[in-house]
């Protein structure tokens, strides 16, 4: 292929162009990787790179601060809610998209209401069911609320997935004479893995990074999740100990993260197909 | 008398005596006991909270004099009777529901009987449900955990904002009451409350439309760049622009709120480093405001380049051809076919970021917190959206029934943007198309 001048430069423009994109998205991370390893704790720094290296503070985050144990509180309830949230999500989303019954309609559309809300209008009123029944500084508080919450965060996402499957699939099932829950537990189940891969990565994530609820219902240090943690840690000290908070961010990002570029195949399909809400 | 009739009459006197006469023993003396038991609760809990639901409480807690003493009394704290009272009524709905279902059964099966079928045996009942109304067992456990956790909790919030539960009417100490309208017009009306209504309505409307506008460019054209023809290593290019959306939101906005920082923050660094002055990205309320929406490019236009890459790819390769045949440019192929393609198919995107953004607590919440503090505003700063400012009053002023109204008017904004949109998406007109 012979290349004009002014292809080339137009390469050579859009190359540019990408490399200062690629810098901007990537220096924030950049940016506090290298401060976690940065000796001294103030946020002020000469140099990108720091002189010293150290990993005194990842050290310190396990020796001053519980976070060791917020780390297994988070992993617990993301793990829970994702389990329950994904097993909920499944049915709803199943049963709407495939069977015809009377209040299907309404289904759909209360679902749809209840997406409008804005999500923590509804934390007071949690909140007080919670201290009634006795929920309040208990882990299961929060994976019953994130996984009832995951089913009307995703359930239009996963209703058009499974809108997508040929019903001829089910029908060949029946005619071998499949019952209903062997239908769904043997064909559907198996065909849906990208979709509840999505799901599941979503929920995971929500409830990994909520700060705002999780603060509400956790009441002692012992209890607390990493977000709540680190939240509580930057609005409490991040001027002066910077670098801890560094190294609790990098920390905290890093599982999800490497989830996310690792499963971005999933993720592009689910976002894409969440955005023609099927 | 049809059978069919007189167990529909029966059945509706007595729950489960309709299919007693129709010779469904199991299942009548099953429909029987649910009936007592409903009752018993109806009479002896259900009427108290109700009741409790309509006075909120009439008992204030107070001192009483026993004899010679001076004792405290817990009066009624309104806002448990007041959840009480929705659980109740839930239930009591859903009494009823199962009531009326049972007439119909009973009424069906009277006439398979006048037609001479047998009624069906317990067991068989059992099949016949799992078989026909497959659908409503798999939904049962999805529905009790979403009524409880999100509807019972979204009315009682709506309810909120018809009450004075505000800061200082807080239970157990004061009664709340119903207030019908009052906070609506306060918000309208009183001076304190409109003004700071009216600014942050306006913000966050104009904060919408931009975060909304600038992510949709920025990803369609970062998009369009990496599917240029002839750009190299497109995977590679993609994979490392996605990196702000895999970094969780939370972190990277407390990462970069230290960024922004106005006397530490390594970017006023690099301005000074190049002899300019740092800006007050966080402190001043209009570069709090640039500062934002630039955050939010940054966090949004990754999502929008997915989703404009995914257009990109399913448009025809001879589309293409067909337009340099006919000698059209570059900057003409990208005009006639490129834009008109990826805005069409994006549109319906286009207004459920625009409904999330009205909703953007995070950006805000943990880049600015809502400052920098407005003094003519009530409890809110430049930056806070709608959103913001709800959790700011029930949470740090406990102004409960005042943030309920703020969640209703945004719900009510969300909804009429929702409504619009969702009428036009395909799936919404192909509904049903595969029953």
């Amino acid at each position: 292929m012979n290349r004009r001048p002014s292809t080339i430069m137009k390469l050579s423009a859009t190359y540019l162009v990408l490399v200062i994109l690629t810098c901007i998205s990537l220096f924030p991370a950049i940016w506090i990787v290298l401060s976690s390893f940065k000796s001294g704790n103030s946020l002020f720094s000469e140099t990108l790179i720091p002189r010293q290296f150290t990993l005194v503070h990842y050290a310190d985050l396990f020796s001053k601060t519980q976070y060791p144990v917020w780390f297994m509180n988070t992993l617990k309830v993301a793990a829970l809610s994702t389990l329950f949230g994904t097993f909920l999500l499944l049915l709803t989303s199943y049963a709407i998209s495939r069977y015809r019954f009377a209040g299907r309609k309404t289904s759909l559309t209360t679902l749809l209401v209840l997406q409008m809300f804005p999500g923590f209008m509804a934390m007071i009123a949690i909140y007080v069911l919670l201290n009634t029944m006795g929920l309040l500084n208990s882990h299961w508080a929060l994976v019953l609320v994130y996984s009832s919450g995951a089913v009307i965060a995703n359930v239009f996402v996963a209703k058009g997935f499974f809108d997508t499957i040929p019903r001829s699939l089910e029908e060949a099932a029946k005619i071998d004479g499949a019952s209903h829950m062997r239908i769904f537990v043997s064909v559907m189940i198996p065909l849906s893995k990208p979709m509840l891969t999505y799901a599941s990565l979503m929920i995971f994530n929500g409830a990994f990074v909520d700060f705002i609820f999780a603060d509400l219902v956790l009441r002692t240090e012992e209890q607390r999740t990493l977000a709540v943690g680190l939240y509580r840690m930057v609005s409490q000290r991040n001027s002066t100990e910077f670098t801890l908070f560094a190294a609790g961010a990098v920390l905290v990002a890093l599982p999800v993260t490497m989830l996310f570029i690792f499963l971005q195949r999933f993720l592009v399909d689910g976002l894409t197909a969440g955005a023609s809400k099927g | 008398m049809t059978k069919k009739t007189c167990a529909s009459i029966l059945s509706a006197l007595i729950m489960g005596l309709g299919q007693l006469y129709n010779r469904q023993w199991l299942k009548g003396l099953l429909f029987m006991v649910i009936w007592g038991a409903g009752l018993y609760f109806i009479i002896f809990h259900l009427t108290e909270s109700l009741y409790g639901l309509v006075t909120l409480g009439e008992q204030p807690s107070g001192m009483v004099k026993v004899g010679r003493l001076t004792k405290m009394v817990e009066g009624d704290h309104s806002i448990f009777m007041m959840i009480d009272g929705l659980i109740a009524l839930l239930a009591l709905l859903f009494f009823l529901f199962i009531y009326v279902l049972t007439v119909r059964d009973a009424y069906l099966v009277g006439r398979s009987r006048d037609n001479g079928e047998e009624p069906h045996g317990f067991s068989q009942s059992l099949k016949e449900l799992s078989r026909k109304h497959f659908a409503y067992i798999v939904l049962a456990l999805p529905f009790l955990a979403i009524t409880f956790l999100t509807i019972l909790p979204l009315i009682f919030s709506v309810l909120l904002a018809f009450t004075n539960y505000a800061d200082p009417i807080l239970p157990p100490a004061n009664l709340v009451d119903w207030v019908g309208f009052d906070n609506f017009a306060k918000m309208v009306s009183l001076q304190v409350w409109s003004k700071t209504f009216a600014g942050i309505l306006q913000w966050t409307l104009i904060w919408a439309v931009i975060a909304t506008a600038t992510t949709y460019i920025g990803g369609v054209l970062v998009a369009v760049l990496i599917h240029q023809p002839g750009v190299r290593f497109k995977r590679f290019w993609r994979t490392v622009l996605i990196v702000p959306f895999a970094i969780p939101n939370m972190v990277s906005l407390l990462v970069m709120r230290n960024m922004f920082n106005n006397q530490f923050g390594p970017v006023n660094g690099y301005l000074r480093a190049f002899g300019l002055d740092g800006l007050p990205w966080l402190t001043d309320p209009f570069w709090a405001k640039v500062t934002v929406i630039l955050v939010n490019m940054w966090l949004g236009i990754p999502v929008m380049m997915i989703l404009a890459f995914g257009v990109l790819t399913t448009i025809p390769r001879d589309l293409y051809e067909a337009a340099e045949v006919d000698g059209a440019g570059p900057v003409q192929k990208f005009r006639s076919i490129t834009l008109p393609m990826v805005l069409f198919a994006t549109a319906p995107i286009l207004i459920m970021q625009f409904a999330g953004n009205i909703n953007n607590f995070n950006v805000i919440y943990l880049l600015t917190s809502g400052d920098p503090v407005n003094p003519d505003y009530q409890y809110a700063g430049h930056t806070d959206l709608l959103v913001t400012w709800l959790y700011k009053l029930a949470l740090n002023q406990s102004q409960y029934s005042f943030a309920s109204v703020i969640g209703i008017v945004i719900f009510m904004i969300v909804a009429s943007f929702s409504i619009w949109s969702y009428r036009r998406t395909r799936s919404y007109k192909e509904e049903d198309m595969i029953a």
